[in-house]
């Protein structure tokens, strides 16, 4: 039962991602007025690097979020 | 003679220069960014102490960025980026090391780490690679630090695709609570030239993401980060009270593995608002799992200011070598009261402002952009913590 809700979970999870993925569109470079916008870029903010500092020494969980994954620091 | 006249003319003109393809060699400053920020904490299950007592903690952070850039030969982007950061701590806890010789004054501590980056990008193929170099240093860790990275776009800059492997060389100095210190071991402070035990710690990181250009207002990137740890990863002046009252240095594994795997997506909803947040899913070896979600609204009140709400929730399942105070067995191999490593949700959330325009903050042309930013964070171990920070950019 574990398993298969597992396994549905997942196959959900990938349809999702796959159907996000193939359903781009082609946008031009003089298109992307509001993808160029300093605050869509896709990443952590600089001003976040304080945050992240404090996150990775306060919870036992790391990476992808922009700040350290381990590490550089007597972080976790 | 006219034609003579002209020939004579168009060889001494000049060539005509595409000015839209002539890149300048010279080194040249692309942007500084200064950010700064203030930290505060309050709560009672110190590590240090064995799972109780005060957590107060003060954290004054400060980096600066400097990147220069100039195009070689081949006009190929070469960009340089030198940074350095400084933070000063005080700690109540780590006062508690060794209690019996430091007064009501809270322990503190510098840590400085600078880095140096290189990066060359090939606009024609779509390529872009780069090397780093860091160092970190505080008064019980010292870290040196290198960083390969690779990026390939897609012509039509839809789709990228990054690689970033890192390593890590760390030196921990091995500093024990006062009472389990071996005779004539030293106690780690500056003032104290006893010889104190120096441990290795390793880090590998292989990142990968990969991005993706939806549509006109929406972009998404998926992202990993495989880590694995190797050496001391315990912190030995953390006290570990076992349930038949004894006492012992924090003790766990010399390995770890690590995969935190996200989705970060952008949207701009309508003109004036942009949807951001980012997923996280995060397992290791130790036990843990954990799942993040952060999302922010940059609210757009005019094109140079905007205002930043954000909520962050973060859950996470304990690793299975945690128990609070007195509840450790004492036959485990591995222990720890270390709450960071114990079952918990937490709650970030605070609002920023960002102001950017285009003749510069106060009319100076060479400062760019002001941001500010307060967040509070409350976890469910009862550790509350406010935050405040300044990012300035300059052009």
């Amino acid at each position: 039962m574990h398993l298969n809700r597992r396994v549905l979970r997942y196959s959900v999870l990938a349809s999702v991602v796959t159907t996000t993925l193939f359903s781009c569109t082609t946008v031009k470079q003089y298109q992307k007025m509001h993808l160029n916008d300093a605050e869509m870029k896709l990443s952590a903010k600089k001003i976040q690097k304080v945050e992240q500092n404090f996150q990775v020494y306060r919870e036992g969980a790391s990476g992808v979020s922009g700040g350290k994954s381990g590490g550089g620091c007597g972080c976790n | 003679m006219i034609g003579l006249y002209l020939g004579i003319l168009s060889a001494f003109s000049q060539p005509v220069r595409d000015s839209a393809k002539y890149k300048s060699n010279k080194l040249q400053l692309e942007e500084i960014d200064l950010v700064s920020g203030y930290y505060r904490q309050d709560g009672n299950n110190s590590a240090v102490t064995g799972g109780i007592g005060t957590e107060k903690l003060t954290d004054f952070t400060n980096t600066i960025e400097v990147k220069l850039f100039k195009y070689d030969r081949q006009q190929r982007k070469n960009q340089f980026k030198f940074e350095l950061g400084i933070d000063h701590y005080t700690s109540a806890s780590s006062d508690k090391i060794d209690p019996k010789t430091i007064s009501s004054a809270s322990m503190d501590d510098t840590r400085v780490y600078p880095s140096l980056s290189w990066n060359r990008e090939n606009e024609k193929k779509g390529t872009s690679f780069g090397l780093t170099t860091s160092y970190s240093h505080e008064a019980d860790y010292i870290s040196y630090g290198a960083a390969f990275n690779f990026t390939k776009t897609s012509r039509d800059k839809n789709r990228e695709f990054n690689l970033a492997l890192q390593a890590f060389f760390d030196t921990w100095k091995v500093i024990y609570p006062e009472e389990l210190r071996p005779p004539d071991y030293g106690t780690g402070a500056k003032s104290d030239n006893r010889w104190v035990e120096e441990s290795p710690k390793r880090s590998f990181t292989g990142s990968l993401s990969y991005s993706q250009v939806i549509n006109k207002k929406l972009q998404v990137s998926l992202l990993a980060d495989p880590t694995y740890q190797h050496g001391l990863l315990s912190t030995t002046f953390h006290r570990v009270y076992f349930n038949n009252g004894s006492l012992r240095a924090e003790n766990l594994p010399g390995n770890k593995f690590k995969l935190p795997l996200g989705v970060r997506s952008n949207y701009f909803f309508g003109d004036h608002v942009i949807i951001r947040t980012l997923y996280r899913f995060y397992i290791d070896d130790w036990g843990m799992k954990a799942h993040t979600i952060e999302m922010e609204t940059p609210v757009k009140l005019s094109p140079f200011i905007s205002v930043s709400p954000f909520y962050r929730f973060h859950t996470q399942t304990a690793v299975d070598y945690f128990a609070p105070f007195l509840k450790n067995e004492p036959n485990q191999i591995y222990y720890s009261s270390d709450h960071d490593l114990s079952a918990l949700n937490s709650h970030f959330y605070g609002m920023g402002v960002r102001i950017s325009p285009p003749k510069g903050i106060f009319g100076s042309r060479f400062w760019n952009m002001l941001e500010i930013r307060y967040g509070h964070y409350d976890r469910s171990t009862d550790l509350h913590a406010d935050i405040v920070s300044m990012h300035l950019k300059f052009k």
